[in-house]
């Protein structure tokens, strides 16, 4: 899901500086390539910038590029119609919101040979739990939750959500400053399912956050790789994407995934329902499928590819075979995949948790 | 008017319709609908609900700290400076403005790089074996990354306020006998009201509506009214609340702006 390396500062600027932008451009036609144009809308550093040029040098179709920085804030600006996007990344609960708001268009798969032909079947199986006729999502990155440790800030192995609850810990775990990935944990931990509306079990659940919440060093988003990486902190909730980077940036930290299960998550590539460039879409959307280029993106966001050929040409057999990039998924109880909750579930969900935050 | 001035006046009015007039408007609609587009006061009363209530008296307490902070500190060098000779005053103007050609989220993220429990300054205390600095993700953090990127902005107006003071008033008093005390407390801090107004309205204001200081400095974990606004924009997805809760911000301001156009009427304590 989730590609955070983008500061939140950087976001803003950027933000305001495309803000701007739009307002002053809104009238001029802007530099098309000579094969039109098509506007993305992505996760902060959620691509390799190169395969960008060489998509823009092969087909003369100009990429114009926008990030965002949560599926949340990225709803609105589509839904408002604000900014005419093609293409965008949205996670598996965000894309059965927005299809069942109408707001994707229908896949033509004869028009992007490439993605039935690299990416590997069990994706489209786990991507019918919120794409059921997978006719709307392309997977393009998929990963875990789990816990990055340092083992030499901890007296023993950390398998167990139980254990970010342990006082011993007091001041060393991050938590995901998110609604819910917070809620995810402390719900697993409860043994309840992430998708819960019962409000029982959720009542359960904040209290759960609000007990562990002296015991927090810091609720963070993007800044848990930095300070994990930096050794501020013992403990941190982290995506698996995530994982692979700081470890080779400090050969402490250790991933794993939580005995009590989490959460599976797909990021998918969707065509907006009045896309003014379809066509291009297609073919941005194919040739992100193929397999050297779905290999440089995974070279360089390190998030997990469904791309079964663009795996295969990875070089370095310890990636390649890697638990963390490529779990067996089969060995693990209890993971789930996140589903839309409804407005009234998620403004639930969202009370909630600025109890927690405010407490 | 002449019809020049008022051409010249053009670009401003086109700017203060398109980036303050219409921005307004719509975050007053916002505020006054909900989802559906009707009318409702929700939006607004929802500032006491127990959540937000918290977040503004924890953003009232610590704006409000800072600011008294901010007087203490700036006060008395705002004095030295208006005192100094020319030449010397605008070199230490210039150091104290040289942090805000930096961007202010860097300077605030750089205090995080400093505060962090292995950051710059912990690795000084340790080397000298003095205990740690432990203040990051606490409320003290936040008031010093408020007093740090605020400062300025009370100095500024109080050195303008006091450097404005005709030094024959100062001696008519002495010659009067009054000592010093009684000087500052009769002659000079009266006189430099217009300036302390405007420097806590331009200390508080930002404080109070503040995000960036507090989720950088505070570790998300102490929960500001600003923050509460912010994420109802980019988390959320619920504008209506975002807007209703910003006028409720709106109060304190325009409660300041009229404090100020009391005590400031001829616009003694501005900026430069």
């Amino acid at each position: 899901m989730k590609k955070y390396r983008i500061h939140h500062t950087k976001q803003i600027i950027i933000t305001l500086a495309l803000l701007s932008a739009v307002t002053f451009c809104g009238c001029s036609s802007t530099d098309k390539g000579i094969n039109g144009q098509v506007i993305v809308y992505n996760w902060g550093e959620y691509i390799d910038p190169e395969t960008i040029r060489m998509f823009e040098e092969e087909t003369g179709i100009k990429v114009i590029y926008d990030e965002f920085e949560t599926n949340e804030s990225m709803y609105p600006k589509v839904e408002s119609g604000a900014v005419a996007y093609d293409i965008a990344c949205p996670s598996d609960y965000m894309i059965s919101r927005m299809i069942q708001n109408g707001m994707l268009s229908e896949l033509d798969y004869s028009k992007m040979p490439n993605v039935k032909k690299n990416i590997g079947a069990q994706y489209f199986d786990q991507s019918k739990g919120f794409d059921p006729d997978n006719k709307y999502s392309i997977p393009y990155c998929w990963g875990t939750v789990g816990i990055l440790y340092n083992k030499t800030m901890v007296d023993e192995p950390i398998t167990r959500w139980e254990q970010l609850w342990d006082e011993k810990y007091a001041d060393n775990i991050l938590m995901q400053d998110s609604v819910r990935d917070a809620f995810m944990v402390a719900e697993k931990l409860n043994g309840f399912s992430m998708n819960t509306l019962d409000p029982d079990e959720l009542a359960i659940a904040k209290n759960s956050l609000i007990e562990q919440k002296p015991l927090i060093q810091a609720y963070v988003v993007d800044q848990v790789r930095d300070k994990m990486i930096g050794g501020e902190a013992a403990i941190g909730v982290i995506y698996s994407g995530e994982a692979i980077y700081t470890q080779r940036e400090n050969s402490n930290l250790v991933y794993v995934i939580p005995e009590e299960g989490t959460n599976v998550w797909i990021d998918s590539w969707v065509i907006l329902k009045n896309a003014p460039n379809k066509e291009n879409a297609e073919k941005f959307i194919d040739f992100m499928c193929r397999e050297d280029i779905a290999l440089l993106n995974f070279e360089y966001i390190t998030y997990s590819t469904p791309n079964e050929a663009a795996r295969e040409l990875i070089e370095e057999e310890d990636i390649k075979n890697s638990e963390i990039a490529f779990p067996d998924l089969s060995q693990y109880d209890n993971l789930e995949t996140y589903v839309y909750l409804g407005e009234e579930g998620d403004s639930l969900y969202n009370e909630l948790w600025k109890e927690v935050k405010a407490y | 008017m002449t019809s020049k001035s008022k051409w010249l006046s053009a670009p401003y009015l086109f700017w203060s319709a398109v980036f303050i007039i219409i921005p307004l408007c719509m975050v007053f609609y916002y505020g006054l609908t909900d989802k559906t587009g009707a009318f409702t006061l929700d939006n607004i009363l929802a500032i006491t609900s127990a959540g937000h209530a918290k977040a503004l008296r924890l953003a009232l307490l610590l704006s409000f700290t800072s600011t008294i902070v901010c007087f203490l500190l700036a006060y008395p060098l705002a004095m030295i400076l208006a005192n100094m000779k020319v030449k010397r005053h605008n070199f230490i103007i210039l150091i104290f403005i040289l942090p805000m050609w930096m961007n202010f989220l860097l300077r605030t993220l750089a205090w995080q790089t400093l505060l962090e429990k292995n950051g710059v300054i912990n690795h000084v205390l340790s080397f000298f074996h003095l205990p740690a600095l432990q203040i990051i993700n606490t409320p003290a953090a936040i008031i010093l990354g408020m007093v740090y990127n605020f400062l300025p902005f009370m100095v500024l107006p109080l050195y303008n306020a006091l450097a404005k003071i005709d030094p024959n008033v100062i001696n008519a008093a002495r010659d009067l006998g009054a000592n010093h005390f009684y000087t500052f407390i009769r002659i000079i801090l009266p006189l430099s009201i217009p300036g302390i107004i405007s420097g806590i309205t331009m200390v508080f204001i930002p404080a109070l509506t503040t995000f960036v200081i507090s989720s950088l400095l505070g570790g998300g974990k102490l929960l500001l009214i600003g923050d509460v606004i912010e994420q109802e924009f980019t988390r959320m997805s619920n504008w209506h609340l975002g807007s209703g809760l910003s006028m409720v911000l709106m109060i304190f301001i325009v409660i300041n702006m009229i404090l100020s156009a009391v005590f400031d009427k001829e616009g003694e304590g501005s900026m430069l």
